[in-house]
């Protein structure tokens, strides 16, 4: 993951506590490994776990308090070590140690438990103490990568939900939503014939836009008809100044596309490309087979890209249009592409190119709307 | 006492016509002077037909609200008293904490009847005051120090009301990049003493020579530190350590002279607060 974290997932009693179980299950595994090679089995077992729990408290301990301590004294190169897991290799020396005072510790207390005499109470020579140090190395390793792996995988799904909550207030904009209420509320007074279509429009957008996160796909025409809803909504909004040309070919209507694909190129183009200019313009969606490929083509007569901004940070690296990549990457890797280019006519052009589907998901397609 | 009178600034037909309806019903005696439909038309007609109220949209096309409104203020003539403000807005999360810590009213579309009577109501009572028989130019400069002022902190709430979204605070410039030909003149921003906005272009002034770079002073803003570069006017960003004096005049205008340049620099009504004896 690119993104640091400066705190901690989760912090380290609630890692010791997870990681409990797991603890005695690896130790119960080394200690009857060790009595398969023949070592007496109570013994064996009370040196695993003693042993296998200080490793789990040490290395837990080494794995909060290294980057704790590194981020301390040299803030200027450690600043960004995760909490919690600063990497395998800063960990060999956290692990080696860790292993070794568990080593000590543990045969200390197992010594007073069982009145027995280190260095190892079955062999009596410094080589078992080595051979016990390097066993016990190996599992550590792996609970130290599973326990770090599952930290990981919990942040990931974290992130993933936050995507998805900045998706859909992406698409439920509160700017929208009340000055296309404003509007809604205009019109009741002055044409309630036109306000009810209004509200139809509406209904039918937010019913899409909050389904859209359930579904992942749906036949080009559903696609279209949404944005014909957004569209309609705008109109309204904007008057003469939108004008708007829907192109789906019949053959193409029953193609399935990524759910709401095209609406964040939709919207970006009339808030950076037609809302700007006092006279509008016109949007134009269109969808095209191109030998394997399937180019889906939104373009309008506006503003164009450099006017809003000849400084480097280009408005067009917005969460709608990471959205779009993002997701195209997702689904179909290499084999899919976006861009966004200045149009041949003037304005811009956002191009998204799909493979062509092996076979038509939805065979019996819905009706586009007009 | 005359009738009082206001100019409306929307882009949605609709809205504005729906506006103009219900200030009818809540104010009867409001007299509209005009619909504006976007920033720049909203700051021309102002200031040719001088209403008492702005009703501003925040997004609109060209200008902002918050921009027309800048405008206004620094081009409104000295001997009649400044329009009194509110700003219309859909959300805009940036500005309506803005609103609350200042006294400018403002209205949220859609725009409620009960919302909009309270509105007017203190628009009348703020009108009542400008025309306070006695010391009415005590009166007025108190008015319009607190308007300047709320105007001022709505202004620095960057990126307010622009399309893009106040993200991440932008990175500091360092060199100004600019092309003369084929040629690309690396510009240390510690040399540059102001910048000034001209129609597309920003020109960027050194000791010794301009340039230009197409970039507009709202972008460029942002990238420089607020310490060193002070806002004058809404076309003007000067360096605090060039400018040697401050001239006022008997009308309360404000001049600077600059240490390395021979021109003077007229300061806005906005930001004439600024240049004060400590």
């Amino acid at each position: 993951m690119s993104k640091p974290s400066h705190q901690p997932s989760i912090g380290w009693r609630l890692q010791l506590w997870r990681g409990f179980w797991p603890t005695q299950t690896l130790s119960a595994i080394v200690g009857l490994l060790f009595w398969a090679m023949g070592s007496p089995p109570v013994i064996t077992m009370v040196y695993s776990l003693l042993i296998g729990n200080f490793c789990h408290l040490f290395i837990t301990l080494g794995r909060y308090g290294l980057p704790m301590v590194l981020r301390r004294w040299w803030p200027s190169r450690f600043a960004h070590m995760d909490q919690g897991f600063p990497g395998m290799l800063p960990m060999l020396p956290v692990l080696a140690l860790g292993v070794l005072l568990a080593y000590l510790a543990g045969t200390t207390i197992g010594d007073a438990l069982m009145g027995l005499s280190s260095p190892m109470p079955w062999h009596g020579s410094n080589r078992g103490a080595l051979t016990v140090l390097v066993i016990s190395m190996l599992p550590a390793i792996a609970g130290t990568y599973y326990f770090a792996s599952r930290t990981r995988l919990a942040a990931l799904e974290t992130q993933a939900a936050e995507a998805q909550l900045r998706l859909l207030e992406s698409q439920l904009e509160p700017h929208m939503l009340f000055n296309t209420l404003a509007n809604l509320r205009a019109l009741i007074g002055v044409d309630p014939a036109r306000a009810q279509v209004m509200l139809d429009h509406m209904i039918d957008y937010l019913r899409a836009t909050l389904t859209a996160s359930r579904q992942s796909h749906h036949p080009l025409s559903a696609e279209f008809s949404r944005l014909t809803d957004y569209l309609a909504l705008m109109q309204i909004r904007m008057g003469e100044r939108l004008q708007v040309q829907i192109d789906l070919p019949a053959d193409l209507a029953a193609l399935p596309v990524p759910a709401l694909l095209l609406q964040p190129l939709v919207e970006n183009a009339i808030k950076h490309g037609l809302e700007p200019l006092r006279r509008g313009g016109t949007l134009t969606v269109s969808a095209r087979r191109d030998g394997q490929t399937l180019r889906l083509q939104v373009s309008d007569s506006g503003a164009g890209l450099d006017s809003s901004s000849a400084a480097p940070a280009p408005t067009g690296s917005g969460f709608g249009l990471t959205q779009v990549r993002e997701r195209l990457r997702t689904l179909h890797g290499e084999r899919a592409s976006f861009s966004l280019a200045p149009a041949p006519q003037g304005g811009t052009l956002a191009e998204v190119r799909l493979p062509w589907p092996a076979a038509p998901a939805f065979p019996d397609p819905l009706p586009a709307r007009p | 006492m005359s009738p009082v009178t206001a100019l409306i600034a929307e882009d949605e037909t609709l809205l504005a016509q729906a506006l103009q309806m219900e200030l009818q019903r809540a104010w009867p005696e409001l007299t509209l002077l005009a619909l504006a439909q976007d920033g720049d038309e909203a700051v021309e007609q102002a200031l040719a037909l001088r209403p008492q109220l702005l009703f501003l949209d925040i997004r609109m096309p060209g200008r902002t609200g918050l921009e027309a409104a800048q405008a206004v203020v620094e081009d409104w003539p000295e001997d009649t008293p400044l329009p009194l403000i509110v700003f219309v807005t859909a959300y805009d999360q940036y500005a309506l904490q803005a609103f609350e810590a200042c006294a400018v009213d403002y209205l949220l579309k859609p725009v409620q009847p009960a919302r909009l009577k309270a509105c007017c109501e203190r628009l009348q009572a703020l009108l009542a005051q400008q025309h306070l028989p006695d010391d009415p130019h005590k009166a007025n400069d108190g008015a319009n120090e607190a308007l300047l002022g709320q105007l001022r902190s709505l202004l620095a709430t960057r990126a307010l009301g622009s399309t893009e979204a106040a993200t991440a605070p932008a990175e500091k410039l360092v060199v100004v990049q600019a092309s003369v030909g084929n040629v690309v003149h690396m510009v240390p921003v510690d040399e540059v003493l102001y910048f000034e906005a001209a129609d597309k272009y920003v020109r960027v002034i050194t000791a010794e020579r301009e340039y230009l770079i197409r970039t507009s002073l709202r972008e460029l803003l942002p990238q420089l530190e607020a310490q060193q570069f002070w806002q004058i006017h809404r076309g003007t960003v000067v360096r605090a350590r060039a400018v040697a004096q401050a001239l006022r005049d008997d009308q309360g205008r404000v001049q600077l002279l600059l240490r390395d340049r021979p021109e003077k620099l007229p300061v806005s009504r906005l930001y004439a607060g600024r240049f004060k004896g400590m």
